[in-house]
């Protein structure tokens, strides 16, 4: 467990120090600019909001839905107020002929994407990647939206709720920083509720053992009823 | 101003508010949602955003732009109001947005629209005040950057004597309302208007007493802020 974090609204008097993400300096004092907990490391204030939409970060991994395809990249819906573009040259690593090639046959519209933001500008023009190993195309499944707020919640320490959701359903899970999650599997319903139920928990602690108590009782449930 | 016992049409003290309520998250929807009271005057706000501005030519590249709806529901008042945008609805969609936006970071959003709909349910007086109020609590309800919250409250001058948030008959058979809102953080008044004939000594008193009265607004809006997440979140510890 954390040391303690502090709920602080837009205008509170965090301390003297430096302005950390969430904060603002004014007359060497630093001021919260969110809803949210505060933190102090090494003389530095940092806010973490509680809501707000997605704000695209360098190395996020996300998911996204392609929108368009246009001669040589693609522009990907990543559930935030900006669009990001998809260059060819990041989302694979064979020779294309474009005069021969519909690019349509990699990523097609509609297509979702799990991809890794590789820089943002600061007129906020997104780019990703698609070159890391975690980066795939996502094949049938299902999406459901969260908070992005609450994304870190959802993964849990080291990945440990998403990891015990996707155990217990036996669904496939992935979980974009942008506050989409993608799942797959028999027990769909099962795990979207375990993840809306997190999403209204966040603040609770001891959830992984409340989660995995649900699914338990959800997934009993589903087997005397296929059984009778 | 020599301090008179006087009784006003509500009882109230020369400077004391109608019951204040303030609620965070109202709406389903929103991104961002606020309910604000201030005795029989009701307003809600809902904001939505930061999101793509259509139509795409009032695009800004180096700032979000803010776009304000203040609108009095038909039913808002005595007589029924014609539903739709009006002469007025336009002027107070302008001064609110005018009173809020020196508190948003509007530079960290570029090229996108924050939208703030107030919608008064039940007007008494004091309706622009009370709409501001909700706006600032939406606002931050949404996760928008913001420097402080802006409170509003108003004033005026009711037979001769000067008294606090105007309420109903002070307001249509008084003599002056001034309606103020207020920055604390800066200690800047973002928005101030007047009905009414005054000299310069008493106006400068009814502005001191709207001012000092926005602090008890001020108070109200961080509690019910803080309210609403401290009991979605009662220990506070993101893992």
């Amino acid at each position: 467990m954390s040391e303690e974090r502090k709920l602080v609204i837009p205008g509170d008097l965090l301390g003297k120090g430096r302005a950390g993400h969430g904060t603002y300096e004014e007359d060497d004092n630093v001021f919260s600019r969110f809803v949210g907990l505060a933190e102090e490391k090494n003389g530095m204030y940092f806010v973490i909001p509680l809501s707000g939409i997605y704000d695209p970060k360098r190395g996020d991994g996300i998911i996204g839905k392609i929108q368009d395809v246009i001669f040589s990249k693609w522009i990907v819906e990543i559930n935030s107020p900006y669009d990001a573009v998809l260059p060819l040259s990041e989302a694979t690593e064979e020779f294309i002929d474009l005069t021969k090639t519909d690019l349509t046959k990699y990523f097609s519209y509609e297509d979702l994407i799990f991809a890794e933001v590789s820089s943002v500008t600061s007129n906020k023009n997104v780019q990703l990647s698609m070159k890391s190993r975690r980066c795939r195309k996502l094949k049938g499944g299902r999406l459901i939206s969260v908070t992005p707020a609450k994304v870190p919640r959802i993964i849990g320490k080291g990945g440990s709720m998403v990891e015990m959701i996707k155990d217990l359903t036996g669904t496939q899970i992935v979980v974009g920083q942008n506050g989409l999650v993608w799942i797959r599997g028999d027990n769909y319903s099962i795990a979207a509720e375990a993840v809306t139920e997190i999403e209204k928990k966040s603040h609770l602690s001891g959830l992984t053992d409340q989660i995995r108590a649900m699914i338990e009782e959800k997934i009993s449930k589903k087997g005397e009823h296929s059984g009778v | 101003m020599n301090i008179v016992e006087f009784k006003r049409i509500d009882g109230r003290k020369h400077d004391e508010f109608r019951p204040i309520e303030a609620r965070v998250g109202v709406l389903q929807k929103a991104d961002g949602s606020a309910y604000f009271r201030l005795g029989n005057t009701v307003a809600i706000a809902g904001v939505y955003g930061p999101r793509k501005v259509h139509p795409r030519h009032e695009e800004q590249l180096d700032r979000a732009i803010l776009r304000t709806r203040y609108n009095m529901a038909p039913f808002a008042t005595t007589e029924r109001g014609r539903p739709g945008y009006s002469r007025r609805s336009i002027e107070i969609s302008m001064v609110t947005r005018q009173a809020i936006n020196p508190v948003i970071f509007l530079e960290e959003f570029p090229k996108t629209a924050i939208d703030v709909h107030i919608e008064v349910l039940q007007a008494d007086a004091s309706t622009r005040c009370v709409g501001i109020n909700a706006a600032c609590l939406a606002l931050a309800d949404a996760g928008i950057p913001m420097r402080d919250l802006v409170a509003s409250c108003s004033a005026g001058k009711v037979n001769g004597n000067i008294i606090l948030d105007i309420a109903g008959k002070e307001d249509t058979e008084g003599e002056v309302d001034l309606p103020v809102a207020y920055y604390p953080k800066k200690k800047h008044v973002t928005l101030l208007q007047m009905d009414g004939i005054v000299t310069r000594e008493e106006a400068k008193e009814i502005v001191k007493l709207a001012v000092g009265g926005t602090k008890k607004i001020y108070e109200a809006q961080k509690s019910a802020l803080r309210k609403k997440y401290e009991i979605e979140g009662e220990k506070n510890d993101i893992y």
